[in-house]
């Protein structure tokens, strides 16, 4: 069966989403991430940046310049949605980006694993056995967001599946490891959050001042492992 | 050469036009609420568009300029006075060491920007010098100015300069009210409201609540509704991307939102209309009127080719006191 085409949505009037589809999964993440990439060594006058999601990637385009490189089409809209599905065309043939291996050490003592008992409890599991599990996998990173360098990761067993805190905390530590559904991720910065919090790590996550700001990419493959 | 914060104001930052390139690592572009405002000054001064201003809030800050500059306000008509006189906002000044610029009343508008011709000196990170409050970074130290900062500016003009009146088209300064109606395209879940609330979207006023901040503008209306309960992945969203949020009130994501999103999208702010609904402070209302891609871009362009009028206009103008 032929995969369904993408849809495609304006997102404003400087901006169109091209969306793969509705649920996590490898096949359509590596698809908004070489799209993405794609457009990134392909720039078109009036280019902003395009921003790769779980299943979708969202193309910042500046209208007024677009329009008047592409006057053959009616709207800034028309031109970007045209050059997006000659874009999807030239995917086809060549998704697989290559992708990193990240080992990432993680503490679990009882400061940094504020949320672990209650994951533990509600999954009927003893809390090393949350962590047995959660560092049994290797974990994609689908997106970054919310934080500079804000981690989504996925998909972690769904024995340990939890969903987020019913009432956020106002200040999540730094370098805090979350679980939030299906989801786990790394606070970047010290903020608010509601991710149900199992550990921390002393890799910094987001570094302001180096060439890369950010320690992990889309498409990357983490590992966890527990800290020395 | 620089000006000193004498009181700091409340949440007075340094922007520009923003954080451009960096959506894809959570890092959102931030800068200006009100980006109109601040090229129009940035332009009357002679100056690159997207060169850093004072981004402030009522009440504003109390600014001693230490050496002679040239100025303009912009945004929000906070009564600026200049050593007691009145300065009115979108005309260059000429400001003599040692003068005190303060803001004595409220009039309209909730964010006035200061910018001094040839800019203000400022470390750049990522390509902007706008502060990202989030993480601490951009601007001056990655936080709001406070007493006591001085914040260095690069033209230096010895003696007080010729400076004409200047005369900003008046199709180009955004129309600032306590009540507008702004422009939106409709987002790609609101076809998934239920009719009434596709309707309700239209006629009804929204109220900015008081837990609104530069993040984003939370509204209080009547509830708008889903016709089917779906979850939704996190994709990227949008300055003036209007959000649906669990309890059927929406929220307008404004210039520090984070860079993705999980809620339904119901509508956008086109480009133009975004300073009027930046400008709005809690207690101020906002209705919506839809229109169309084609219509928004076409408002897009017109306000591009106007400003490059006067862009040429203010190049000429502002030469006699770079000189």
């Amino acid at each position: 069966m032929a995969a369904k085409s993408p849809r495609i949505f304006p997102v404003g009037d400087s901006a169109l989403t091209v969306e793969f589809g509705n649920v996590i999964s490898e096949e359509l993440n590596q698809k908004a991430i070489a799209f993405a990439a794609h457009l990134e060594s392909n720039k078109f006058p009036g280019y902003i940046e395009p921003v790769p999601a779980y299943a979708s990637a969202t193309l910042f385009y500046d209208p007024v310049v677009v329009r008047h490189n592409f006057p053959d089409f009616p709207t800034a809209f028309d031109a970007i949605q045209h050059l997006a599905q000659a874009t999807l065309e030239n995917l086809a043939a060549n998704t697989a980006t290559p992708s990193r291996l990240v080992e990432i050490p993680v503490q679990f003592d009882a400061e940094a694993s504020l949320d672990l008992e209650f994951v533990a409890a509600t999954n009927n599991l003893s809390p090393d056995e949350v962590i047995e599990i959660f560092l049994a996998k290797t974990y994609r990173v689908y997106m970054l967001g919310f934080l500079p360098g804000f981690s989504y990761m996925g998909e972690v067993d769904e024995r340990i599946a939890t969903p987020r805190r019913e009432s956020p905390r106002t200040v999540v530590p730094k370098g805090s490891v979350g679980i939030a559904g299906s989801q786990t991720g790394i606070y970047s910065l010290e903020s608010p959050g509601g991710w149900q919090i199992i550990g921390r790590t002393d890799v910094e996550m987001f570094s302001p001042n180096a060439s890369e700001p950010c320690y992990l990419r889309p498409g990357d493959e983490v590992r966890f492992v527990a800290a020395k | 050469m620089s000006i000193l914060i004498k009181k700091p104001g409340i949440l007075t930052t340094i922007q520009d036009l923003g954080r451009v390139g960096y959506r894809r690592l959570g890092i959102n572009p931030g800068g200006v609420m009100d980006r109109t405002a601040t090229r129009l000054i940035n332009i009357l001064l002679g100056s690159d568009e997207n060169e850093a201003v004072v981004e402030m809030h009522f009440p504003a800050a109390e600014i001693v300029f230490e050496k002679n500059a040239v100025f303009a306000i912009g945004g929000a008509d906070f009564s600026a006075e200049l050593d007691g006189e009145p300065i009115a906002n979108w005309q260059p000044y000429f400001a003599a060491k040692g003068a005190t610029l303060r803001f004595t009343k409220k009039n309209s508008g909730n964010r006035a920007y200061l910018a001094v011709s040839g800019g203000f000196k400022i470390g750049q990170w990522l390509g902007s010098s706008s502060t990202n409050l989030a993480a601490k970074i951009g601007g001056k130290d990655g936080r709001p100015l406070v007493a006591g900062d001085q914040i260095p500016f690069a033209l230096q003009i010895k003696a007080k300069p010729q400076i004409r009146r200047c005369h900003i088209s008046s199709s180009l300064i955004p129309y600032y009210r306590p009540f507008p109606t702004v422009r939106v395209i409709v987002g790609a879940e609101f076809p998934l409201l239920t009719k009434p609330s596709q309707g309700l979207f239209f006629v009804h006023d929204f109220v900015i609540s008081p837990n609104s901040n530069r993040m984003g503008f939370r509204l209080k209306g009547e509830p708008v509704e889903l016709a089917v309960s779906f979850e939704l992945l996190s994709s990227a969203a949008s300055f003036g991307t209007i959000q649906l949020l669990p309890d059927g009130q929406l929220i307008v994501l404004m210039a520090d939102h984070q860079t993705s999103g999980g809620y339904p999208r119901i509508g956008h702010v086109i480009t133009r209309d975004l300073p009027l609904i930046a400008q709005l402070g809690p207690g101020d209302k906002v209705a919506f009127h839809m229109i169309e891609i084609a219509a928004a871009e076409a408002l897009a362009a017109e306000f591009e080719r106007e400003l490059n009028f006067y862009r040429i206009g203010c190049k000429f103008q502002a030469n006699s006191w770079q000189l």
